[in-house]
């Protein structure tokens, strides 16, 4: 494997990291703190929007962020023939 | 039969059954405590995990601090959750591939040095041993409600099971026995939050109801709620009083913490592959999701119902308060452990139950002819008196002491191992007496977890707070010392010894500073706290609980400046650092 491969890797990993880092903030510190009095204007049912993503919502996106990245991770490493076995 | 004995019964199958899980799975696996978790599949590996981490904070505190915090529990949830994406992206498959055992080890090697090893392990104690504190706590609530005794018997008596059950070690280690664990602490969770969802909303799925309305009155439970709470001068459940900055803080704090506590991190160094280093984060997250999405339902409805059950007739009206000689059972037996308590202030004989720190509210008070709050409910037991508020049958609230029982224990003996390993196999057999026997290291570590209990049973008798605070300034230490140059030994190859060194001292005494001054924690015989804990006291108006991120910035920064100050790291360095941001082995001429 050539060190430009591997740079190349590299670059696409961090690159993967950035974006599910961003979500991440979003939906916790973004829609659960920061922006949580504007949001709590919609409500879902008997939910304030913004209270909702505090105590519900993030967690699940954590759940399916961590899922996101495994999945397309585990691609990167093919696509870039480092995969294990 | 009675509720004592149904107890004894339902904890001592949960102990028969990891007992006899433990020797089971023994007598069929000859593998090393280390690698229990190869073979295992990544969804039992990550129920294993959620039981290693959710601990008498998460399972007994949590819920009852979020009932009494509302919008400001929030940062507990959002804290000990999203901390999993942060070890799934940055750190456990770099760890994984690095392939050693132990934090301590890693830093040694990555950072090319023992002082690096001694300073790591200082901090690794630090964090066990506040987090171990907090726990005890947790211990000795459990068995005080349920031998019927005060609460510091029931810590001592918590303390001679920890330890039998941290010495006799090895069935912490197997996997297997974690699972168990797991079932059994999520069955009693959910058992009592799905019945009391139905009791006050019809809906048995406690996330959604909680956002439901109340049966038969056309309100939602969450508005039901924030108009209670108000008309007894309480602060609004749905928002906070915490400052936006301190929200922030403490959440990132407990975030980062999560990603740089040992004893979470070590499991990712066992699981068989890099891939599965970042599943398994995936489905631990998963397990734990389930109990921390719950635990706000069980906040807001144990609030409900405890309100409601003080306070069923209009606030102010005279006969709208609870008479005390009518008072339900779970009163009594809470009072005997003295976390409730009453005193029946203007001598009416009824329970009045208000925010009489608020002064505007205190006027109106007195106008109903009440002299002060006469109920003084701790934080902690909600969660395992709610099922007793409820009115549910015997059987569940015993299920909910093993539940609350497996999640303190399994976690304290966890990190007591933690901390009697650091001593015995990173100090002593490491540094100080490398000749050391194999007798003498487990006799050192017995030692060790020995001293350990004692000390987290002198915090536990006088903790700086409820256990989820306590926990959560563990995660501060962790988020402010090892977490920084974990992340730098991953994705900055220029940062050295002498940063990293550096690095790691100021996070670690900066935070601890701070604790101690604000809150007191080893140094209480000293006269610490010796610094009024109010938030026009706070640097940038962050509280202890979120100082840690402060202390992870200050990390970062000396890191990086002391290591761009000095020489860079050897060759050999640079290169297991490539070789680890790579998941197939790469041969060191095509580095």
């Amino acid at each position: 494997m050539h060190s430009e491969n591997r740079m190349a890797y590299w670059r696409a990993n961090l690159r993967l990291v950035a974006i599910c880092l961003l979500i991440w903030f979003l939906c916790s510190y973004g829609f659960g703190v920061l922006l949580v009095e504007q949001l709590n204007r919609i409500r879902i049912g008997g939910f304030q929007l913004g209270f909702w993503f505090a105590q519900q919502g993030s967690i699940y996106i954590f759940v399916a962020l961590i899922f996101f990245y495994a999945w397309r991770m585990n691609r990167i490493d093919r696509q870039f023939d480092v995969h294990e076995d | 039969m009675s509720l004592q004995a149904l107890t004894y019964i339902v904890v001592g199958l949960s102990f028969a059954l990891y007992i006899g899980i433990a020797f089971w799975s023994r007598a069929h696996n000859t593998g090393d405590f280390y690698i229990a978790g190869k073979g295992v599949s990544p969804v039992a590996n990550g129920m294993a995990t959620a039981a290693d981490w959710m601990s008498a904070a998460s399972f007994i505190s949590m819920a009852g601090l979020i009932a009494f915090l509302g919008y400001d529990g929030s940062v507990y949830l959002m804290g000990w959750t999203g901390g999993y994406v942060l070890l799934a992206l940055l750190l456990a498959p770099y760890l994984r591939k690095f392939g050693k055992f132990t934090v301590p080890e890693f830093i040694a090697e990555r950072y090319y040095s023992r002082t690096a090893r001694i300073v790591a392990v200082i901090c690794l104690i630090f964090i066990s041993f506040t987090y171990v504190a907090g726990q005890m706590r947790g211990v000795g609530i459990v068995f005080s409600r349920f031998l019927e005794v005060e609460v510091t018997v029931g810590l001592v008596i918590g303390m001679g099971i920890v330890f039998i059950y941290a010495v006799l070690g090895g069935m912490k280690g197997i996997t297997y026995t974690q699972v168990a664990q797991y079932c059994v602490l999520i069955f009693a969770y959910s058992v009592p939050a799905i019945f009391i969802a139905i009791q006050i909303t019809g809906n048995p799925i406690p996330q959604l109801a909680f956002g439901s309305e109340i049966t038969g009155s056309g309100t939602a439970l969450l508005d039901k709620l924030d108009d209670i709470v108000t008309s007894l001068g309480f602060n609004q459940y749905t928002s906070g009083t915490k400052s936006r900055i301190d929200v922030f803080c403490i959440t990132l704090a407990l975030m980062v913490g999560t990603a740089g506590l040992p004893h979470v991190i070590v499991r990712f160094f066992t699981v068989p592959k890099v891939r599965d280093a970042r599943v398994s984060a995936g489905y631990a997250l998963f397990f734990i999701a389930i109990l921390y999405t719950t635990a706000p339902a069980v906040g807001s409805m144990a609030r409900y119902n405890l309100l409601n059950t003080i306070q069923p007739g209009e606030v102010g009206a005279v006969d709208g308060n609870l008479i005390y000689d009518d008072r339900p059972d779970w009163f009594d037996t809470w009072q005997r452990t003295g976390l409730v308590t009453f005193e029946d202030k203007n001598g009416d004989g009824r329970i009045q139950y208000y925010n009489d720190a608020n002064a505007g509210f205190s006027a109106r008070a007195a106008e109903y002819g009440w002299q002060g709050s006469e109920l003084t409910v701790d934080r902690d037991i909600m969660v395992l008196a709610n099922p007793e508020i409820a009115g549910l049958p015997n059987w569940v609230i015993a299920l909910v002491a093993a539940g609350g029982i497996a999640a303190a224990l399994s976690t304290a003996a966890g990190l007591l191992l933690v901390i009697s390993a650091a001593i015995s196999h990173d100090l002593i057999k490491g540094i100080f007496a490398p000749g050391i026997s194999e007798r003498g290291e487990l006799l050192a570590g017995r030692m060790a977890a020995a001293v350990a209990i004692m000390i987290a049973g002198y915090l536990g008798f006088d903790p700086p707070g409820w256990v989820a605070q306590v926990v959560a300034f563990a995660f501060g230490l962790a988020a402010a010392s090892l977490f920084p140059v974990i992340l730098l030994g991953i994705f900055f190859k220029r940062v050295n010894k002498q940063g990293a060194i550096a690095g790691m001292l100021t996070g670690l005494l900066f935070t601890y500073g701070y604790i101690e001054f604000f809150k007191g924690l080893f140094l209480k015989w000293a006269g610490s706290p010796w610094g009024e804990n109010v938030a026009e006291h706070w640097l940038f108006g962050i509280s202890p609980e979120g100082i840690g991120v402060i202390g992870m910035c200050l990390n970062f920064i000396v890191a990086i400046v002391v290591s761009h100050a000095t020489a860079p790291p050897p060759e050999r360095i640079q290169h297991m650092v490539e070789q680890i941001r790579v998941p197939r082995h790469v041969e060191d001429h095509q580095l």
